[in-house]
């Protein structure tokens, strides 16, 4: 089974490349990347004016299966994963049950290779059922095939543990993935803390919640020698932090979500449950220095926070309202618009989305050498379609850029050489 | 001109002449209430529900008298009594409600916001009797109405507000309201109770009473709640009420013909001294009186106005 991707412009940053080139597939790995290939017995696919990049990468994606399936599953999460052009996700651990068992973690690597469209790579919990009082058995998850360790959205607020966390993860070469919060300090907070939440008089969760537990588990990372994933960072602060944690070579990697480089905490205006996530979005300047974070390398990757949640759970009133929104058909015209917008070259923004986050979590994906898997994506970049939020995929539909113009878009994927989506 | 909005969810986007449109409409109906016989017809066949997810005795007995006033039919509903314990969502008690096709839904809620929410999803008029620390536009307007009355006229006149801004409901409505008719606005407190971004609503910010009082017109003293006290905003309501308590020491520093408002209920000895809420600068009763006739005219008003009363 041979597919021959003819004519298109080849962005494969792991390798350098960035030109035109043509890439055969056979047996659903890269078997040549080369100018005027031929293969009589390949099917053909003309990548005239269209990019081909490894498929994308999105590292932190809620899935909800097991025992959340209402909101998403294996099945829903990945078809929506392929649509936008990411064919590798790693699903967070607040599932029912918890990933903090072996068995779990099977589940879900299990069902998503008979029935899913991407590949799902566990993380698995730090803390046994995220209760921030045990550490999950982290050397079976590992072996089971997890790739990191997180309480996601339960931050784990005893420094020993975490530290201890730290430790025992490095001893299995996993990451630790923090959703950096003190939760002392949000208390009831629905939105950023500022003008628009004092006029809305909703309750703000300020920005120095995020950057104060960044702050530690930065030190704690140093402290062990450890590797610190952040998760969604937000604030200006936290991105400087993690800046001048690089600097002094502490083992600090960092995401940031397509919805905190876009949107300001204005998008809440109107009580809009569809702008309530955490981190909340925040102020102009926080964005500014997100973007800053993406174009000077401080930020590794663009990862979605894909939350799904029912249409009953956002109709409601705003402090009551559950956090999250989707975010895996999204991400890439929202990433391409940062090129568009000069704040990062076109190959930056494949890297941010491919072979950046698969190095934050050791995945061998991300990169179209010869013999590599053939997950990749072909692009029309310039592409413009309008999200209407009933024809997501994923099973729900809580976005706030229902109706926004987006430019650029996945028109097929391929998965170990099968396409699992075309536009 | 006249001014006959479907819903009043707040000042916010009131201007200067809707505002004294509502008040002079107030000032007629003052009228009615000291009447032999306080009833006029009004709002004859019109349904009233005063739907309370909050407890609060004087908002709601404002609001039910005002309809009553008027003819309408009111009805009180509140939350303890309600659906809402069962798990039933807003939307649906408040369709349920309008599916019994009251005219006007009169709301007070703990979540910011909720009133929008209604008005996003109901036919029928919505006035917001407060929602959760956003806003209550019949206190601010009330408020207005007292000051009026007391001062003539709002434009020129200082006002500071004083106490727990953050968690008051009344607070942005009053900025609202004071700086469209031509006040100042000074807002007082410690800062643990002073939102970040305030100035932005048009005041200025004090967390001095003693200099944020000094040669006002009228002083506003927010009810402090004691269930804050030995949490973080606060350590105790004997340090709250010796730096920020209204009494006959600091009131000097107002000016002489200064008047102390309240919005209620009080907690005497706290935010204001039993001297100031008895005294000759208060005018808390007028503001009770006067929320009733406010009350009547925003009814009148999100009925239609004129032409109801010449059917």
């Amino acid at each position: 089974m041979k597919i021959l991707v003819k004519n298109g412009h080849l962005i494969d940053p792991k390798n350098n490349i960035n030109s035109r080139f043509d890439l055969l597939i056979q047996d659903g790995k890269v078997a040549a990347v080369d100018n005027g290939l031929e293969a009589s017995d390949a099917e053909l696919i003309n990548a005239e004016g269209l990019l081909v990049t490894p498929g994308l990468i999105d590292i932190h994606v809620h899935l909800r299966d097991p025992g959340l399936e209402y909101k998403e599953d294996i099945v829903t999460g990945t078809r929506a994963a392929a649509a936008g052009g990411v064919t590798s996700v790693a699903c967070m651990p607040n599932t029912r049950p918890v990933i903090d068992t072996a068995a779990v973690v099977e589940y879900i690597i299990n069902k998503a290779r008979q029935h899913g469209s991407a590949n799902v790579y566990p993380v698995a919990s730090i803390s046994q059922a995220m209760k921030g009082d045990v550490l999950s058995e982290m050397g079976e998850l590992k072996a089971a095939g997890c790739v990191a360790f997180s309480d996601d959205g339960l931050p784990v607020v005893s420094g020993e543990l975490m530290r201890r966390a730290f430790e025992y993860a490095d001893t299995f070469g996993a990451p630790i993935i923090s959703h950096a919060e003190d939760l002392s300090l949000v208390g009831e907070g629905c939105m950023n803390e500022g003008e628009v939440a004092t006029e809305l008089g909703l309750k703000g969760i300020p920005w120095v919640a995020e950057d104060a537990a960044t702050a530690r588990e930065i030190m704690l990372a140093e402290f062990t020698n450890s590797h610190l994933h952040v998760a969604h960072v937000s604030t200006r602060g936290s991105v400087e932090l993690v800046r001048q944690a690089k600097a002094r070579g502490v083992k600090v990697t960092c995401e940031a979500t397509p919805h905190h480089f876009t949107l300001t905490h204005e998008a809440v205006r109107g009580y809009n449950t569809n702008a309530k996530m955490n981190p909340p979005l925040r102020s102009q300047e926080d964005v500014d220095a997100v973007r800053a974070g993406l174009a000077d390398g401080t930020i590794d990757a663009v990862a979605t926070d894909h939350a799904p949640h029912h249409y009953d759970e956002k109709n409601v009133e705003f402090p009551i309202a559950l956090n999250g929104i989707v975010g895996l058909e999204t991400m890439l015209p929202l990433t391409l618009d940062l090129v568009r917008t000069g704040v990062i070259s076109r190959e930056q923004a494949i890297a941010l989305m491919t072979s950046q986050p698969a190095a934050v979590i050791g995945i061998d994906r991300g990169s179209l050498e010869a013999g590599a898997v053939a997950d990749l994506v072909l692009i029309d970049p310039e592409l413009e379609w309008t999200l209407d939020a009933g024809q997501l995929k994923s099973k729900s539909k809580n976005t706030p850029f229902a109706g926004w113009t987006m430019r650029g878009a996945a028109t097929r994927t391929l998965l170990a050489g099968r396409t699992v989506y075309q536009r | 001109m006249s001014f006959n909005p479907k819903h009043i969810l707040g000042i916010k986007n009131l201007s200067a002449a809707d505002i004294n449109f509502i008040l002079d409409s107030a000032d007629n109906f003052k009228e009615i209430n000291s009447r032999q016989i306080k009833k006029v017809p009004t709002l004859r066949g019109k349904t009233i529900v005063n739907l309370f997810f909050e407890a609060s005795t004087r908002t709601r007995t404002s609001f039910e008298i005002a309809g009553k006033r008027l003819s309408a039919d009111t009805i009180n509903i509140s939350a303890s009594s309600s659906s809402v314990v069962k798990g039933e969502t807003l939307e649906d008690t408040a369709k349920n409600i309008e599916a019994m096709r009251p005219d006007i839904i009169v709301m007070r809620h703990s979540a910011s916001g909720a009133c929008d929410y209604l008005a996003q999803r109901l036919n029928c008029s919505i006035i917001n009797a407060g929602d959760g620390t956003h806003e209550h536009p019949s206190q601010a307007l009330l408020d207005a109405l007292t000051i009026r009355q007391h001062k003539g006229s709002i434009e020129g006149l200082t006002v500071t507000i004083a106490g727990d801004i953050t968690h008051s409901r009344v607070v942005r409505s009053n900025i609202y309201c004071l700086t469209r008719l031509g006040a100042k606005v000074r807002v007082a407190g410690p800062r643990t109770m002073l939102p970040p971004g305030l100035e932005k609503l048009g005041c200025e910010i004090y967390t001095d009473l003693r200099e944020a009082i000094h040669n006002v017109d009228c002083i506003m003293m927010l009810r402090i709640q004691r269930e804050r006290q030995g949490k973080t905003l606060i350590p105790s309501v004997r340090e709250y009420s010796r730096f920020y308590g209204l009494n006959p020491d600091n009131i000097k520093l107002a000016k002489a013909d200064a008047i102390v408002l309240h919005p209620g209920p009080m907690n005497r000895g706290v935010e204001i001294s039993s001297q100031i809420a008895d005294g000759p600068h208060n005018v808390i009763l007028d503001q009770v009186e006067n929320g009733v006739a406010v009350r009547m005219a925003l009814l009148y008003l999100v009925s239609g106005g004129e032409q109801t009363q010449q059917n």
